[in-house]
């Protein structure tokens, strides 16, 4: 193929890898200046998001110890290895601490801590405030040498105060926006799959298909989802992916209408009837003729599923039906928040946090639609 | 012409603006209309003719189109700078307007009573009894049958002839000065509209009113006008009376335009011909259901019972009118649509086997559709559409023995290999039935169902369309299935003729004995409709 490509390629006249339409959208998009700035700020917070165990993590990035350079985010080594004896090695252990500084050298991240991890020395009862609202003496009390103390550093702060169980807020929310996005980006692309999938076998095909499929959604739709999940809940232990399935199956149904309007639509065009009198198999007309009209239809609509899951997901967690405890979660956050009026950054932190994901993808979302309408016109 | 004339177009130009730039539709124009009389702005698609008549009555997307020049002189007053409010005492009222498609100009949710005492009401002031008689008046004047009976009728429910009828009725209401007519009779069959030219010539001089009359058929021209402006983008390049045009042309466009009717004759009928495809009491019924359990209590007979046969290198033409059952019954024969019957191809029963049984055949049963807009994807490049087929048909094919093929089959249907990666939307109608014709001949087809190929596209193309078929067909030994509505197309390319109404045939036989000698009442209407636009007496044609 690669040989033939090269021997017809002088007449054949350079196509841009995106068509002209697209091209236009693409301008479109770029055009809507608040959808534009909110995707790049929503990348690179979600791609910095995937890097969470070397932002906020109660364990080195690197450590070296005797020579060796270790990796202790990515390998778990047992304490023996540095003179101890249990199976897990505590970093954040003082001893521990002082043998490796005796005998090396280890980079810690911006944030000493995981979602889990509990802080020993906080200096009043959890939840604690943020660390920059208390004087060094305060913030440091807990500490065996009080504000002299090598572990009294800006890395072991608590920026956004303690959980009520002495855990780092900010590392919990840092955690908690990768769950959720990375539950709600497989959630709508799941949806898609399956609700594009069946909303185009609907319209293509139509007649009987078409009625019994809709007959068939209108009664699963009509199965109360809370109620189902409390169910399972107790039956199964509460997981991500659990919950995931669990929501998987009821919310593709949003997709199918919008794609079985448009496969229907299409499917008396005369290039598709043209295509069916060359003997194109059903399939290849699907995927090749029907889908791309159905597709914008579908973009326009991913944006919105994608933050209708991300909440759905929250609020599960607020109610308490969500991920197991323990778990870095913005919904379990918010319930923290609504126990403990007295500690107002747990609210604030949780509110600031969600509505910030959810207007970027809104905003995106609002630019993906405009940049698809044929008749929106930019100037 | 010693008065001033009702109508003056003084240097008109209009612009849009696109994406930042001007494109220029009408370029400083000028014409006049006297009183009494019509003159006719002719011209392909894209030359700006509608753009000029919608511009008189200030109806273009403003702010998006501008007139960059000109002045629009309507009785003295110039209508391009008359504001919204005076503007709308003339619009409606002292001038009118009909469209196009009459099934989109009339509101589907009112009455034709409502609709026609609104534009009374609103001009005239005239209160409920008066304009219910003035609105059976005006029916009456345009030949509505029965008005008392079609008050109460919503568009649906009547004709296309009969809805021009009241869109024009409408028009009247006012007792225009001048009648904008856009393209009136180009969405009608041929008897209706030579129904209607008869209609509006008749209240135009029992009337005196005025008409610019905006067409791309020079056959209506001839017929209608008085004057003529001749258009091509955005420029008038001749303009005289009628005849002194249509005998004494003097710009080559048109002369070309002129000469653009599809002409020629088919090759000689050739009975001995080996037939390729047979058609025996083909049936497409379509059942009426009534009731709780869906029985079937009728059928719409789309296509009741015809018989056809198609030879190797002969043509067969197909001609009805809308609602004929013609594209039905071409459908059928490709199995595109289920039918009772039996449909040989190549000596093969082919009516009973199943879509998957019948790929293979389709290599051979090609088919060319009427909208060359609609039957190309605008996702795939021209080499993606022509493609298609042999990927499926010569699944052997290496990538540049198809590409060969591509570019062969592009020379032979006269378009340069070189654009094969372009897509549909940078070509202009008749290269895009080319793209259609090249998909359809690149797998070597034996019958080709040809449905009205050439409607869609301007006289000049369709000649060419015409003229390339006619050499495919010569060299390849080709079947061809045409249906069309288009007499001429017809008879410069069918070599036998069926002429089909309501599903049936009415006449049949070799092509010039049908265009010379026809028997049936019907086809003596169709033929004098199309070729010399006369009506036929009362009760042959459907109105």
């Amino acid at each position: 193929m690669a040989g033939a490509a090269a021997q017809t390629a002088p007449d054949r006249i350079a196509r841009p890898w995106l068509s002209p339409l697209n091209q236009r959208r693409l301008q479109n998009f770029r055009a809507n200046r608040r959808g534009y700035w909110s995707l790049w700020i929503f990348l690179v917070l979600f791609v910095l998001s995937l890097f969470s165990e070397w932002i906020a993590n109660d364990k080195p990035v690197l450590v070296s110890y005797k020579g060796e350079i270790l990796f202790p985010v990515l390998v778990a080594y047992p304490e023996e290895k540095f003179g101890g004896f249990y199976a897990v090695t505590d970093y954040r252990d003082p001893v521990i601490q002082d043998e490796i500084n005796a005998h090396g050298w280890m980079i810690w991240p911006p944030v000493r801590y995981s979602y889990r991890t509990v802080n020993n020395a906080i200096p009043e009862a959890a939840p604690t405030k943020p660390s920059w609202l208390y004087d060094v003496k305060t913030r440091c009390n807990q500490y065996p040498q009080g504000a002299a103390d090598p572990n009294c550093a800006v890395g072991n702060w608590n920026w956004l105060g303690t959980d009520d169980q002495a855990r780092d807020v900010l590392a919990r929310v840092i955690y908690g926006f990768r769950v959720s996005v990375l539950f709600g980006l497989i959630l709508t692309a799941g949806s898609a799959l399956i609700g594009v999938t069946a909303g185009a076998l609907q319209g293509y095909f139509g007649g009987w298909t078409d009625l019994l499929f809709q007959r068939f959604i209108e009664i699963w739709s009509a199965i109360p989802v809370l109620y189902l999940l409390l169910i399972v809940a107790a039956i199964l232990p509460p997981g991500f992916f659990i919950l995931l399935g669990l929501m998987l199956l009821f919310s593709w149904v949003a997709l199918v209408g919008v794609v079985r309007a448009e496969f229907l639509r299409a499917r008396n065009f005369e290039y598709v009837n043209a295509a069916r009198a060359l003997g194109v198999p059903n399939g290849t007309i699907m995927f090749r003729h029907l889908l791309p009209n159905a597709m914008v239809a579908t973009l326009t609509f991913l944006p919105f599923l994608l933050s209708g899951s991300i909440s759905t997901l929250t609020s599960l967690d607020y109610l308490g039906f969500g991920l197991p405890p323990g778990s870095a979660s913005l919904g379990e956050l918010l319930k923290q928040a609504q126990r403990n009026l007295n500690a107002p950054w747990l609210g604030i932190s949780g509110f600031v946090v969600i509505s910030l994901m959810l207007s970027l993808l809104v905003f995106v979302g609002e630019a993906t639609r405009d940049a698809f309408d044929p008749r929106k016109t930019f100037r | 012409m010693s008065e001033a004339p009702l109508l003056s177009v003084r240097d008109l130009s209009v612009a849009f603006a696109q994406e930042g730039r001007q494109s220029t539709a009408v370029d400083h124009i000028s014409f006049d209309i006297a009183k009494g009389e019509t003159v006719a702005l002719v011209g392909e698609s894209g030359s700006g003719k509608s753009v000029s008549a919608l511009s008189v009555l200030k109806l273009l997307p403003y702010p998006a189109a501008s007139h960059p020049s000109g002045k629009i002189l309507f009785q003295g007053a110039d209508l391009l700078a008359t504001d919204e409010k005076a503007l709308r005492r003339v619009r409606g009222n002292k001038i009118t307007m009909i469209f196009q498609e009459p099934m989109t100009s009339l509101n589907p949710l009112h009455t034709i009573e409502q609709q026609i005492v609104e534009v009374l009401a609103l001009h005239q002031g005239l209160g409920d009894r008066q304009a219910r008689a003035r609105t059976l008046e005006l029916l009456n004047e345009v030949g509505i049958r029965e008005p008392e009976k079609r008050l109460d009728a919503y568009p649906h429910q009547l004709s296309g002839g009969q809805r021009q009828r009241v869109m024009i009725a409408m028009a009247l209401a006012n007792e225009p000065e001048l009648l904008i007519a856009d393209e009136p009779t180009t969405a009608l069959d041929v008897t209706v509209q030579a129904q209607i030219l008869e209609l509006l010539a008749e209240l135009k001089s029992r009337k005196g009113m005025s008409m610019l009359f905006i067409t791309h058929d020079l056959g209506i021209v001839r017929k209608i006008a008085d004057r003529v402006c001749v258009m091509t983008k955005g420029k008038i390049v001749e303009t005289g009376p009628t005849k002194d045009i249509f005998a004494n042309p003097q710009h080559t466009y048109t002369r070309h335009l002129l000469a653009a009717e599809p002409k020629g004759k088919p090759p000689a009928a050739n009975a001995a011909a080996k037939p390729v495809m047979t058609g025996q009491d083909i049936k497409v019924w379509f059942p009426i259901k009534k009731g709780f359990f869906r029985r079937t209590v009728d059928n719409v007979k789309a296509v009741d019972g015809i018989d056809v046969t198609v030879r190797a290198g002969q043509t067969l033409g197909v001609v009805g009118e809308s609602g004929s059952g013609k594209t039905t019954l071409g459908l059928a024969l490709a199995r595109m649509i289920s039918s009772t019957g039996t449909i040989r191809f190549n000596g093969r029963d082919i009516n009973e086997l199943s879509f998957n049984a019948m790929r293979p055949l389709r290599r051979e049963l090609q088919i060319v559709f009427q909208d060359p807009f609609g039957s190309l994807s605008p996702r795939m490049s021209v080499s993606e559409i022509i493609e298609e087929g042999l990927k499926i048909h010569e699944p052997k094919l290496s990538h540049d023995e198809r590409d060969k093929r591509i570019v062969d089959v592009l020379g032979e249907v006269g378009l340069d290999p070189a654009t094969r990666n372009r897509y549909p939307h940078e070509f202009s109608g008749g290269q895009r039935q080319r793209i259609a014709i090249a998909r359809a001949m690149v797998l070597n087809p034996r019958f080709v169902m040809l449905d009205e190929p050439t409607s869609a596209l301007d006289m000049s193309v369709q000649a060419q369309v015409v003229d390339l078929l006619r050499s495919l067909q010569a060299k390849h030994d080709l079947a061809y299935l045409f249906i069309s509505h288009d007499l001429k197309v017809i008879r410069a390319l069918a070599n036998d003729v069926i002429v089909m109404r309501n599903g049936r045939i009415v006449e049949t036989g070799p092509s010039e004995q049908i265009f010379e000698r026809p028997q049936t009442d019907y086809t003596k209407a169709l033929i004098s409709a199309a070729f010399r636009i006369e009506t036929a007496p009362v009760g042959t044609v459907s109105e």
